[in-house]
């Protein structure tokens, strides 16, 4: 493949993911499957109080249970610093974070106390069983719409108001003809992975390095923000990822309980493995999406949003953990989605702790919540205007001809730049898809027959790819398999098949001939992860860097091993032939790659190895685009809501494989199902959780999601990166709460009814009753 | 997620059973069979027993048959074996409607019909079943030999019941049905397997067109199950119309006194019994 002609032998397909076999055959090696010898385990006691003072400790009785090594308070690791933020050390916020055993307060149940370490997981769980925490209660502040609390002295529970916005709000809404105002709430839930959070610290003292194993998401940036916690030499900190059972932005942050095994590893020489059940996992990993917005747009008489002012408490939890106010942030810049607020446009965040698990990043932070409230409100000013729902979306929609459209609003620290998109054009294939008149007229026949049914539609716009740089090495070794080792993430999104793939486009290889090796830092010095739906669009862009520059230094070592011209050779399945010339003479890259090693003859005074880095720089995110439709049936008796039919149209730009797309596509989806109508995150008035179990925690299941038809376009490939890519991770959940709430408005003939996710059975039969 | 510690007896025949939950029951012995409301609760640490006695390999209590007009269930029948008519008639497909809600295929492969009747969680659906059909328990100890129990003395409370700490609930005599009895039941959870939210069992045979020997329980709506003769007693000498299921409906929302917990509230719950009642005696007429 060259930059011009985007040869497609393997990127665009969709062929089988190289990650299976192992997964399938039961060889997979998750964080509980690695055990190291004289391991020790550790159990962390954890606050049941929502808030309140630890008056005493009482573990004598654990201490003398057999097998127990030692249990920490947080006295015991007076040395070690609460857990800082990912991006550098913020001085305002600095008082909020998290420590890593609570310091004689305690700020929601859920936060570890104790640090118990035993011979076995038995042992550590029956001896923290037998010790008795006292606290003094104080009263727990649980709603971000109430008066901010003391968090400590002389600082309130408002640890940041965040604002962003342009142009003159007060003077658009006092000329404008409408105002629509409303009050909407998005409700607490989070991503729940199959696999729980595990972690397993060792230190090798031979070589004075510390070793985190179990890391995900984001193993680089863990290892350096362990090493400036713990004071250590980033070279003398790794982390290792092994498979993970799901990521969603949840699993693979740095936690209390990742730092604790790091240091109990370095302070008894000994190995420490930590596995998360599923309570703890319920209450202690990260919550997300709870926010609530008053929220009013100024329009004119046609329906044109002229200006938006939105005010939103932002319920963070206990503490600011490692994302510091990034979802509070993001939720202020990319609130507008794809209309063009001409006018003026604020957003007023006030970031608040309660007493309730700390909240974080979930698939699609800020844009569940956001889509959400947006579309809620086009649908209410169309409501409030007597106007088509759709015709305002059109109308206010920025056209293709206004690309790239540039907007003085921040996204992850960027300016957001949309850099290509018809999102007009995007639309008429979803109505045309799912026949949208007809649609509704059906829907309207069966609504007449006392059927509870009704259609609704959400616009979007996503955002992928946060740069600025990724780097990927790749190597051939002398049997011709090709390395391709990069710092980026697997969290079961098919990362290696995509990278495999991207790599012997660009190489002239089989996919399968390519190891992808990933999210160890040993192995690569640099790496993003897999957060932000990045991963493709630098990760694979790197790959095609460092893959092109691994054929061009194949076939300059080939040409003269050949005798014939560069330009008349090429690659094809691993072999160098000569164009044109079946049956003719070829090298194999094996044999490329050992007339390049360091002692070859051949090599002449090339570097060696057949072998190159790559890097690529992105300025700019990119902005794919879509719509989300479903069509809902509610049960007027028990306000159950049954999905009979979901669509999801995606502009990706271009898709390297797209069955991975649409798997991406429909998990989201599921998610976002959980968010509309069933998962959440309750507490009862002392702050107690009530949804510890999966008995309470409702994941939708495969009897509740209906099979999601994805309508996949590559309309408007990115203009920001060679192959056009725009990222699909997140597409799949941004849209639902907001859909699904439309649907059932229409559903129940209630325009503007649902202002709260999830939508649970007891409070849609309250609104169908007009109880509400 | 690791139970707290136990002892373990693996007995082989019944008798080895008795022997064991006369030595251990008042210790905080329990029973395990299906194990899937124990070892849930264990592995929380909601459950503490002491000592567990595992009656899986005690295969003479693996046994339904057909006595003198009842169905015997033994302590060792999973919820699966329900799955296709276990009897011909009537009641047969009782328990083949009513099975489907239980949880899931997994579960229901392990899980026992006498387990769940001892464990008596207001949201089991054969709970409902035995109160609908006033079964009989046979509960069985090495002291106090055999004794009947009738469904409503059974169940005392949340999870409580009539039963010893030394008894075994060997097994649950069901009335057979008699050919021309109309059977229905409706649930409604939040999700497909899951607790109900409030069920309906409805029985009743038709004279003349009207209904008669009306019998009308409900499961997750109370602490206990139980039959609803205030609902029962607007059906009967009435025709079977959505007129008169709705009326039952309603008396049974007012004949209740329902659960009220902090994710669902009596109000809510209060008028789902009254759509089950009504759904449960449609599914019958049809």
């Amino acid at each position: 493949m060259n930059d011009e002609t985007g040869a497609t032998r393997w990127i665009g397909q969709s062929v089988e993911r190289l990650e299976d076999p192992p997964l399938v055959t039961g060889r997979g090696r998750f964080a509980g499957d690695i055990n190291f010898p004289r391991q020790l385990h550790m159990r962390i006691v954890r606050s049941n109080h929502a808030h309140g003072n630890i008056v005493s400790i009482d573990m004598e009785v654990a201490r003398e249970l057999p097998g127990v090594v030692a249990i920490w308070t947080a006295a015991d690791i007076a040395d070690v610093p609460p857990i800082d933020f990912r991006e550098g050390p913020i001085e305002r916020l600095a008082p909020y974070r998290q420590p890593v055993l609570a310091t004689g307060r305690v700020r929601y149940v859920g936060e570890p106390v104790l640090a118990v370490f035993a011979e076995d997981a038995y042992v550590a769980e029956d001896a923290a069983d037998l010790i008795t925490v006292e606290i003094e209660q104080l009263p727990p502040l649980l709603s971000a719409e109430a008066e901010p609390a003391e968090f400590s002295l002389g600082r309130n529970t408002e640890a940041a108001i965040l604002t962003q916005g342009y142009g003159d709000v007060e003077a658009v809404f006092k000329s404008a003809p409408h105002i629509v105002e409303l009050k909407l709430t998005s409700g607490r839930h989070s991503g729940v992975p199959l696999e729980t959070r595990g972690a397993l610290g060792r230190y090798d003292a031979s070589r004075d390095v510390l070793e985190l194993h179990g890391a995900a998401k984001v193993p680089h940036r863990n290892k350096e923000l362990l090493a400036r916690m713990l004071d250590r030499a980033p070279s003398s900190v790794q982390c290792y990822e092994s498979h993970v059972g799901g990521g969603f932005g949840i699993r693979g942050e740095l936690y209390p309980e990742d730092v604790l095994v790091c240091v109990a590893a370095m302070r008894f020489d000994r190995p420490v493995k930590w596995i998360e059940d599923r309570r703890e996992h319920l209450i202690a990993a990260n919550h997300s999406r709870n926010q609530h917005h008053r929220i009013r747009a100024a329009c004119n008489v046609d329906g044109e949003i002229l200006a938006i002012d939105d005010e939103i408490c932002h319920d963070n939890g206990a503490y600011v953990r490692t994302h510091a106010t990034r979802v509070a942030m993001m939720t202020c810049g990319v609130l507008p989605g794809p209309y063009r607020i001409p006018g003026a446009y604020r957003a007023v965040c006030h970031f608040r702790l309660t007493n309730k698990t700390p909240a974080a990043t979930y698939r699609a932070p800020g844009r569940f919540e956001t889509t959400f409230v947006r579309e809620r409100l086009v649908d209410a000013i169309a409501n409030q205007l007597k106007l088509d729902p759709i015709h305002i979306r059109r109308l206010n929609a920025v056209r293709v001809d206004e690309m790239p459209f540039k907007r003085p609003l921040e996204a992850l620290g960027e300016e957001i730049h949309f850099d290509s998109g018809d999102y007009h054009a995007l639309l008429d294939k979803t109505l045309d898809y799912v026949d949208w008149v007809k649609l509704n007229r059906d829907l309207a026949v069966r609504r007449d027959r006392g059927e509870m049914v009704g259609v609704g539609l959400a616009m979007f716009v996503e955002k992928a790819g946060l740069g600025p740089a990724d780097g990927v090495r790749i190597q051939v070794d002398t049997s011709g398999v090709i390395e391709v080792i990069t710092g980026g993430a697997s969290i079961g999104q098919g990362f290696e098949t995509v990278m495999a793939q991207v790599a012997a486009e660009c190489l002239g290889a089989d996919y399968k001939n390519m190891r992808v090796t990933h999210g160890n830092t040993e192995r690569i010095e640099h790496g993003i992860g897999a957060h932000a739906s990045r991963a493709t669009v630098m990760t694979a862009s790197a790959t095609r860097v460092a893959a092109l520059k691994v054929r061009d230094k194949a076939l300059n070592i080939a040409s003269e091993l050949m005798q014939a011209p560069i330009d008349e050779l090429d690659i094809v399945n691993g072999e160098v032939v000569v164009k044109g010339r079946a049956g003719g003479p070829s090298m194999s890259l094996g044999q490329i790659a050992a007339a390049l090693a360091p002692s070859s003859k051949t090599r002449g005074d090339r570097e060696p190895g057949l072998s190159a880095e790559g890097w690529f720089y992105a300025d700019h995110q990119v902005y794919p685009y879509g719509n989300h439709l479903a069509v809902v049936k509610v049960d007027p008796d028990t306000g159950g809501v049954q999905v009979l039919r979901y669509v999801v149209s995606y502009d990706i730009g271009r898709a390297i494989n797209p069955e991975l797309v649409k798997g991406q596509i429909a998990g989201g989806f599921a998610q976002g199902l959980g968010g509309a109508l069933m998962e959440e995150f309750t507490y009862n008035e002392n702050g107690d959780p009530l949804a510890v179990t999966f008995a309470d925690y409702l994941l939708p299941t495969v009897k509740e999601t209906p099979e999601v038809e994805i309508v996949l376009t590559e309309d408007h490939p990115s203009p920001l990166n060679p192959l056009g890519i725009k990222g699909a991770g997140e597409s799949g959940v941004n849209g639902v709460g907001a859909a699904i709430a439309s649907a059932i408005d229409d559903a129940i003939g209630i325009p503007g009814a649902i202002t709260e996710l999830p939508v649970t059975p007891q409070r849609l039969k309250a609104i169908i009753d007009g109880r509400k | 997620m690791k139970p707290a510690p136990f002892n373990y007896y693996a007995p082989t025949s019944l008798a080895e059973t008795l022997d064991l939950l006369a030595e251990y029951g008042s210790d905080d012995g329990r029973v395990l069979a299906g194990g899937q409301s124990l070892v849930p609760a264990m592995a929380f640490r909601l459950a503490r027993p002491r000592h567990l006695v595992d009656i899986n390999g005690v295969t003479e209590l693996n046994y339904t048959r057909i006595d003198n007009g009842r169905l015997c269930i033994g302590a060792g029948v999973r919820h699966s074996a329900f799955e296709k008519p276990i009897e011909d008639g009537p009641l047969g497909r009782l328990l083949t409607m009513v099975v489907r809600h239980i949880a899931h295929g997994p579960i229901r492969a392990r899980g026992t019909f006498c387990g769940s009747i001892a464990h008596a969680d207001p949201a089991s659906e054969w709970c409902a079943v035995a109160a609908a059909l006033d079964v009989e328990m046979v509960a069985e100890s090495k002291v106090s030999g055999t004794r009947v129990i009738h469904s409503r003395e059974f169940f005392e409370s949340i999870m409580q019941t009539a039963l010893h700490e030394d008894e075994i609930l060997r097994e649950v005599r069901l009335p057979i049905l008699s050919k021309g009895t109309f059977v229905g039941f409706a649930e409604f959870s939040r999700r497909a397997g899951d607790y109900a939210i409030a069920m309906a069992v409805a029985i009743y045979r038709l004279k003349n067109g009207m209904m008669s020997d009306m019998r009308i329980a409900l499961g997750g709506a109370e602490a206990t199950p139980r039959r609803v003769t205030e609902a029962e007693r607007v059906l009967i000498g009435r025709p079977p119309n959505l007129g008169t299921f709705q009326a039952a409906g309603h008396a049974a929302t007012t004949a209740i006194d329902p659960l009220d917990d902090a994710n669902i509230n009596a109000e809510y719950r209060r008028s789902v019994v009254g759509a089950m009642v009504r759904r449960a005696l449609e599914s019958a007429a049809t």
